[in-house]
């Protein structure tokens, strides 16, 4: 088999025990990118030189008999929203096009550590803000079950490279359903851990109260060792967690569900559903109770305010945090021919610098937090942040996990939502809440829907620093899928 | 931008209407680290090098708070008497201006540290309670320098260039209560509390208050009602005001404008106004209609603030003893009035009497060399008394010397003009300029007979018992030995070589 289509686990031990080189792994993914990224569009950066580089500087430590990670030496792709010094970062933005920062972000820095080879840096959504990397200021990603279609967003690069075999690793962020949305979209697995959890220092923030950097991978052990290589306390996020990481490589090795209670979300399903998305998660659930779970519904009566209220603090967060983006400091700037005050500057730099989408969200985030309208808007948003939270609570006193469906549909046409921005914001519907309470989510696969043969993702929420049981229950699906199936779900993929 | 206003004279507008004052400090506080990163907060560094991704605000870096003056501001709480909150968040204040990197600032909104607090400032002998409203902590902006144009200020600039070491100094923020009722001493009263901070942020060591660096700066509200009136008027809000001097001048400036709008049947605007330091005067700036709406939201890149009760006992327990309480002690010990107390305190003599007495000197004579002889000095040259070129120990000395008898005050203060004047320690001086009382009965002797013949009329007075003229001749004793003679001796002398006794 070919080294792209090994998981992270074998390419880590082939490396570790010297049966290939980390060379000869990073230039096969640097082949298919060369092959396949013209037409997927999933990398805006591609770092040959430097990847090779760092491929070599594993082998060396291989030959002087240095202990590798597990993940030493494996390739990876890396979502264009954190910042990495040897690598311009966009953020899929116009405003910041050929910007080099001066400091790595701690999971870039983390990665490098656990000997993790960048391949370059992946395509999203600009600043992360959409749900099919249409908002990309550098063209849409493509999903490689159907060229016509979307990856996802705003991880659409990162969850495209991972499903085309361009890399077997990826990061990404969720502050929305960034991650699992697109995971499940592609086929793949997506995780969103416990806010916190994984440090948001250098990532270029959109909503910094539910942005959460996190992996995708093929299957779900690959995912979990990304998680453990990048996750865990950081004392440059003054909110980021002190507890350990939660033992996810573990969880995804034990792969049982026996004895767990599942709940059902009750709200979601139903009208605006795709019948092949509910048909393959009623199948999950059967499934889990065929493993020896036990299945009971469970209402979570505030899930319904969870996209308004959404639409209401990220977008607050991010009209102040996208402030900074005013062309003094860093970046493009516009109109500065010595006619200009600062401030005309910074509106021209900003006009010209952002998209449709980003203005959007900084001008209803600005209205939501006028004086007057705060209370109404902002105000009553937190309230049900709350609220969301204790239904959260209250059902994770009965069940371990909560299961739903990903996202409502399978992967949508390019340009069918592109101007409807309420049925792109549908897309998060069912990954919203976790984000609004900060709860641990994950998407694996579980089958083609009937009508279009497109990936559908089985949601596993679990509490605040219950991320082992995501990956406990993903394993656990994965394994009897692929039992059933003779294979992973991306087998089914026609090849590019 | 026009100076031309008119005024009404101070003593008239105080006639007819009252102020009432508020005052908005901020204080920069001495911490090494900048208040959310790890740089430096040295003054006078070269334009932009204590900066990092933190304080320049590059994508993707974060906040991390400063413990330590979080510690400061809970402090300045304390010693002002206020509440600290059990549990606070920062806030982001939105605005954009190019020294401001993430163009807004961390600061804190509804929810200050500290809250409810009160300072004792005393004016003219008395206390006046100024009542704290909050105190809270953020972050300092960038400076910028605007470069052509005839205001310094931006409009009209051909460039601006700013120095990021500033951005993120931690800054505290102490804002009163609307303070009525000081009637003619408002800028007195203004000045005495920004005096008595300055020296509360120095006892406690969380600043270095130094006004001309710009690590106090204040912000003066003034506004006037007419006298009887209990609706209070329309306030302005001076900027920029930067000495102690200034302090008092605009707060005087402000209500003799006011007072003559109001008189002229006019209206104040509700406003910020710039105070230039070389003129003393006041210009339009911001008016309420133009005020910015800053978007204040809790900072979500920070957690709460939740000093536990335990933390804040141990801090109560170790402030230092605070200015005014140790004037009220220093009082007691010297057994000094309030006046004089103020007057020492206004002299800035407090320390060095202090000092002075712990050299030995009784608190009288301790007193009366720095508020008397020195101050006069210090006065005439223009200098602080703690400028003045003599230590306490140097004083000490001289008042040893004076009650071993072996200088009387006319000479001790020739010993100390020979210190002021560099000539050495007071030993020294006596001994260079031969400054010693004359104790040989003899050498007074013939000293006072002579004088005793030159002056018969005077002789002949004292014999026939108009003793008060003997003060003549003990002058003249004292003339002839260039004041090195003992007076108390030479009038006994005269006294029993007359005949007469008193
Ligand atoms: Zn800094």
């Amino acid at each position: 088999m070919s080294l792209i289509r090994k998981t992270a686990a074998e390419l880590g031990a082939l490396i570790a025990s010297g049966e290939v080189s980390a060379v000869e792994v990073a230039q096969a993914h640097l082949d298919r990118i060369a092959e396949v990224d013209p037409q997927i569009n999933a990398f805006l950066h591609v770092a040959a030189d430097s990847a090779l580089a760092q491929a070599r500087a594993v082998d060396e430590r291989r030959a002087a008999g240095e202990p590798l990670g597990p993940l030493a030496g494996v390739p990876i792709a890396h979502k264009d929203v954190f910042t990495t010094k040897d690598m311009p970062t966009t953020a899929g933005s116009k405003i910041l096009e050929g910007y080099r920062p001066p400091y790595d972000a701690t999971v870039t820095a983390r990665l490098r550590e656990a000997g993790l080879v960048i391949l370059g840096k992946t395509n999203l959504d600009e600043f992360a803000m959409g749900s099919s990397t249409e908002n990309s200021a550098y063209g849409p990603t493509r999903n490689p079950w159907d060229l016509s279609r979307i990856p996802g967003g705003s991880s659409g690069g990162s969850s495209a490279a991972v499903a085309a075999y361009q890399a077997p690793l990826s990061t990404g962020t969720d502050t929305g359903g960034s991650i699992r949305q697109p995971a499940a979209v592609t086929g793949i697995v997506g995780m969103k851990p416990t806010y916190g959890g994984s440090s948001r220092y250098g990532l270029i923030a959109f909503a910094s109260s539910l942005d959460t950097p996190g992996p995708f991978a093929r299957n779900v052990l690959d995912a979990a060792l990304l998680h453990e290589a990048f996750s865990g306390h950081d004392s440059m996020d003054s909110t980021s967690i002190h507890e350990p990481v939660p033992p996810v490589v573990e969880a995804a090795r034990r792969a049982d569900v026996a004895g767990l209670r599942v709940g059902v979300v009750k709200e979601f399903g139903g009208e605006g559903y795709q019948p092949g998305v509910l048909a393959r998660f009623r199948e999950a659930v059967d499934l889990l109770e065929s493993l020896g779970a036990k299945v009971v519904e469970v209402s979570c009566p505030s899930f319904g305010y969870a996209l308004p209220a959404y639409y209401l603090i990220a977008p607050s967060e991010c009209s102040s945090n996208l402030a900074r983006f005013d062309g003094m400091r860093y970046g493009l700037r516009v109109g500065d021919d010595g006619t200009r005050s600062a401030e005309e500057v910074m509106a021209l730099t900003r006009a010209a610098g952002f998209g449709p989408e980003v203005k959007r969200r900084i001008m209803l985030g600005t209205y939501a937090l006028s004086s007057g309208y705060y209370d109404a808007y902002y105000g009553s948003a937190q309230k049900v942040r709350t609220l969301i939270a204790r239904d959260f609570e209250a059902a994770f006193h009965q069940v371990d996990v909560l299961v739903s469906p990903t996202t409502p549909t399978t992967a949508f046409p390019i340009g069918e939502r592109a101007d409807d921005p309420m049925a792109m914001y549908l897309a998060d519907l069912c990954t919203i809440p976790a984000n609004l309470s900060g709860n641990a989510a994950i998407s694996v696969p579980c089958g083609l829907a009937d009508e279009d043969g497109l990936p559908v993702g089985l949601q596993i929420m679990a509490p605040v620093l219950g991320d082992d049981r995501c990956y406990r229950v993903g394993a656990a699906v994965e394994k009897a899928l692929e039992d059933r199936w003779g294979g992973p779900l991306l087998k089914e993929a026609p090849s590019l | 931008m026009t100076t031309t206003q008119s005024v009404m004279p101070y003593d008239e507008a105080l006639e007819r209407f009252e102020p009432v004052l508020g005052l908005e400090t901020h204080v920069e506080l001495g911490t090494e680290s900048k208040m959310f990163c790890g740089c430096s907060t040295a003054f006078g560094a070269p334009p932009n090098t204590h900066v990092c991704p933190v304080c320049l605000a590059l994508p993707g870096a974060l906040p991390v708070a400063n413990d330590k003056a979080i510690e400061s501001t809970i402090r300045i709480g304390l010693a002002l008497n206020c509440t600290i909150a059990e549990w606070c968040r920062f806030a982001r204040k939105n605005y954009f201006y190019p020294d401001m990197p993430k163009n807004y600032q961390i600061s804190q909104y509804d929810e200050p540290l500290c809250s409810n607090g009160y300072l004792d400032v005393e004016v003219n002998g008395e206390t006046v309670r100024i009542e704290i409203e909050r105190v809270h902590l953020e972050e300092d902006t960038g400076k910028s320098t605007h470069v052509g144009g005839a205001t310094g200020r931006i409009h009209g600039a051909d460039y601006s260039i700013v120095d990021y070491n500033r951005a993120g100094i931690p800054l505290v923020e102490i804002v009163t209560k609307p303070i009525p009722g000081t009637d003619r001493l408002a800028p007195e009263v203004a000045r005495a509390y920004v005096t008595e901070l300055r020296e509360v942020m120095r006892t406690l060591g969380v600043s270095d208050v130094r006004m001309e660096e710009g690590s106090l700066r204040c912000d003066v509200n003034v506004s006037l009602m007419p006298r009887g009136s209990a609706e209070w008027g329309t306030r302005t809000e001076t900027k920029n005001v930067n000495s102690l001097r200034s302090v008092e001048r605009a707060v005087r400036g402000e209500i003799e404008r006011q007072a003559a709008i109001l008189a002229d049947g006019g209206k104040i605007v509700q406003e910020t106004r710039h105070f230039h330091e070389d003129t003393g005067a006041t210009t339009s700036g911001r008016s309420k209609e133009e005020a910015q709406d800053y978007r204040y939201f809790p900072e979500p890149d920070l957690l709460p603030i939740a000093p536990s009760p335990e933390w804040i006992a141990e801090l109560r327990g170790e402030l230092p003893e605070l200015p005014g309480a140790r004037r009220k002690r220093l009082q007691a010990e010297w057994g000094v009035s309030e006046l004089d107390m103020a007057a020492m305190h206004n002299a800035g003599a407090i320390d060095l009497v202090e000092a002075t007495v712990e050299a030995g000197v009784p608190a009288a004579d301790a007193r009366k060399w720095w508020m008397g002889e020195l101050a006069r000095r210090a006065n005439e040259s223009g200098r602080a008394l703690a400028e003045l070129p003599i230590t306490p120990g140097q004083i000490a000395r001289v008042v040893e010397l004076v009650s071993s008898g072996a200088l009387n005050d006319k000479l001790a203060r020739q010993v100390l003009e020979g210190v002021l004047a560099g000539e050495g320690s007071p030993d020294e001086v006596v001994e260079a300029r031969g400054l010693r009382i004359v104790n040989d009965e003899g050498e007074l002797s013939s000293i006072i007979d002579q004088v005793l013949s030159a002056n018969a009329d005077a002789a002949d007075k004292v014999r026939a018992g108009k003793i008060a003229a003997a003060g003549a001749l003990v002058g003249g004793v004292m003339k002839a030995s260039r004041g090195k003679a003992d007076a108390a001796r030479a009038r006994e002398l005269i006294l029993e070589k007359l005949g007469v006794s008193e």
